[in-house]
């Protein structure tokens, strides 16, 4: 789960990490007053869950709260990479000396936890780690020992900070690192850090990622997630249990487990179709969950035809079976559905279909080739 | 002859009394594994599955009433990290955890200890082990494979069924298919389990099943070319996934290009693996 600037802003200040004075609005007039608060030149950021803000016109610098009113106008106006902007962050400006990168995730090549940093921070880090990667360190944490002062220091060297800033460095690093064991983080970026003309380190942004499996351990944190910066149908999709993810083509898909469900995505593909979802309704689902699922996918008016590919372990094939039956006599869906069933209580899921209209097949690749076949004598 | 696991395991069921765990302890029984004990905090001196395996408490307990040296876990997610480091701490050879949803700070900290322990780790969140006609140690479906010389390795669940089936019907059999888990960080993964079916005398053909992220499948790729002399074939599933959702720069800085599924097909086509256009392919090749 993906917190907002604002948020991991929120959570840096409580471990006490610099961050530059501001508020949030969600009103032009907000904006125009926080602004007057704020006094002098400010910046008006859009609060959208992508990257390339900046690039889109959703930051802005503005010199007055008349400014700030018709910037915010602006930018609450804009759609960001399809993400409507509901909130701006109004920060004060700071004057900039230099621009650091510093960021904590955890590192799956190592399976560990890793701190980044590089003296060259700003927008394009990334390019920087692909053409000099001499300019990135990065260090690899013990989980048990933690971080050490030593690791800090071998960053300082390496990003050439001065003298003065190491012990100011040290307490922001060691707080970054607090927040990413607190919250189970699995990323928290600062990017970039910076030193003001009056030589001190303030976090001009923030980027902080929770581990969704870890959430239950943070109440207070799961609250802050923020519903209308996501996909409908993703949000339906968790609440039944569902992992959904909405694509461009013609067959929707049903699958239990995420491997599988890719496998069938690509066969559609191989076979010169196009899936139209990815939707994975895990482990032992239920047939209310499998009903959900369906009216999900029947919801994309794009969809043609569905393939239903079960492979039963710990899911039974006759609950399957029984969910579909329930769904279809409730929605009528309008396209023809093939289903293959294997595995735990396949007899009974078959019994359970026979009557239905259904389309049975007996293999994956067979399943798709039908649906194929469906949508090019319906068209 | 198999991998990880043989008719000799002495196994042990962490989570042995909630629904699974009992459901799939029931499966293993049917499958004439050795399962000598189950640990439930709270419910030692039970019997369950007609009084066919004592429950005890504690890990501890168990091993020293019953000499278990192997351990499945199905516990929830919330208790599953103590569950591996209390099974590392009584010395069990082999942890094979089921559970699913473990946060990976856990599985960080666990992964750290056991690289100073003799254990050895399979999953979170995977299906587990089975060397058909021998022994099963997690939830992979016993009736769809008969013993052979074909090892298997994946990060998947039911796309591992699907080969499984695939190769049954081909009446190919399988010496130890190993279901290593899709977690970002976990025990065993791909080159640990290929170092083993290259040494075992029984496997003269490995399965492999990646998926999109991490980088796994390059590793073993670069393994395969360096150090395997047996025939692999391989099917990475997400050529049609949508773009991952990247973490960050951080995410960038760390994995660079490794993670697609491009990627991963080349790696390994580089090194001398066949590549299967879909799972049912599988079959023919080894």
């Amino acid at each position: 789960m993906k917190l907002h600037e604002y948020q991991s802003k929120n959570l840096y200040a409580k471990y006490n990490i610099p961050i530059p004075r501001g508020r949030i609005a969600s009103t032009p007039g907000d904006a125009r007053q926080i602004c007057e608060e704020l006094g002098g030149t400010v910046v008006i950021k859009s609060q959208v869950l992508v990257g390339g803000r900046g690039k889109a016109g959703g930051i802005r610098l503005v010199k007055s709260p008349e400014e700030a009113e018709e910037a915010a106008t602006q930018i609450l106006e804009l759609q960001i990479k399809g993400l409507p902007v509901r909130k701006v962050l109004i920060d004060e400006a700071i004057s900039i000396k230099k621009e650091i990168y510093i960021g904590i995730t955890n590192d799956r090549i190592n399976q560990k936890p890793v701190i980044i940093a590089s003296g060259n921070g700003g927008m394009d880090i990334e390019e920087v780690a692909r053409k000099s990667p001499d300019k990135i360190i990065k260090i690899n944490i013990n989980p048990l020992i933690g971080l050490r002062d030593y690791q800090v220091r071998d960053i300082a060297l390496h990003i050439d900070l001065p003298r003065n800033l190491w012990r100011s460095l040290n307490d922001i690093v060691f707080s970054l690192w607090k927040v990413y064991v607190d919250s189970d983080a699995t990323l928290v970026e600062i990017n970039p850090l910076v030193i003001t003309s009056e030589n001190k380190l303030v976090a001009l942004d923030a980027k902080v990622v929770l581990d969704d499996n870890a959430l239950y351990r943070h109440p207070d944190l799961a609250d802050l997630r923020d519903l209308d910066a996501e996909d409908p149908s993703e949000i339906a999709g968790r609440k039944f249990g569902v992992s959904f993810i909405k694509m461009n083509g013609q067959i929707g898909c049903m699958v239990n487990g995420a491997g599988l469900a890719m496998a069938t995505m690509d066969v559609i593909k191989h076979f010169g179709a196009e899936p139209a979802n990815f939707l994975d309704i895990g482990g032992g689902a239920s047939s209310e969950k499998v009903a959900a699922a369906l009216r999900l996918i029947i919801a994309d008016e794009n969809v043609k035809a569905i393939l239903i590919n079960v492979f039963g372990g710990i899911t039974r094939c006759d609950e399957v079976a029984k969910g579909l039956v329930a769904a279809c006599s409730e929605v009528q869906p309008r396209v023809p559905i093939i289903v293959r069933l294997v595995g735990t209580n396949e007899e009974e899921g078959k019994r359970i279909l026979a009557g239905s209209s259904l389309i049975y097949v007996d293999s994956l690749v067979e399943g798709a080739r039908q649906a194929i076949t469906l949508i090019k004598e319906s068209a | 002859m198999s991998i990880l696991v043989n008719q000799n395991i002495r196994l042990l069921v962490q989570g042995i009394t909630g629904n699974e765990g009992l459901f799939h302890t029931q499966q293993m029984l049917y499958y004439h594994t050795n399962i000598v004990a189950g640990v439930s905090p709270g419910k030692g001196g039970d019997w369950v599955l007609d009084g066919k395996v004592p429950v005890f408490d504690t890990v501890k307990n168990a091993v020293e009433v019953t000499d278990a040296n192997a351990s499945v876990i199905f516990v929830p997610a919330k208790a599953a990290a103590d569950a591996i480091f209390e099974a590392a701490d009584a010395n069990m050879k082999l942890i094979v955890c089921i559970t699913e949803g473990v946060p990976i700070l856990d599985m960080m900290r666990v992964k750290e200890y056991l690289s100073t322990k003799n254990t050895r780790l399979i999953g979170p969140n995977c299906p587990g082990v089975l060397s058909p006609g021998e022994c099963k140690v997690g939830i992979i479906p016993g009736n769809i494979s008969i013993p052979g010389n074909i090892g298997i390795v994946s990060r998947s669940g039911t796309l591992t069924y699907e080969v499984l089936l695939s190769l049954y019907k081909a009446k190919k059999g399988v010496s130890t298919c190993v279901g290593i888990g899709g977690d970002p960080v976990k025990g065993m993964g791909f080159t640990d389990v290929l170092e083993l079916f290259e040494a075992d005398a029984k496997t003269d053909a490995v399965i492999l099943i990646g998926e999109i992220g991490g980088n796994d499948e390059e590793a073993a790729a670069e393994y395969i070319s360096r150090k395997m002399t047996k025939p692999v074939a391989a099917f990475i599933a997400g050529l049609s996934a949508p773009p991952g959702k990247r973490m960050g720069h951080a995410g960038a800085i760390i994995e660079g290009k490794t993670g697609s599924a491009e990627g991963k097909i080349e790696a390994l086509r580089n090194a001398g693996v066949q590549i299967a256009e879909f799972p049912e392919k599988l079959a023919e090749m080894v």
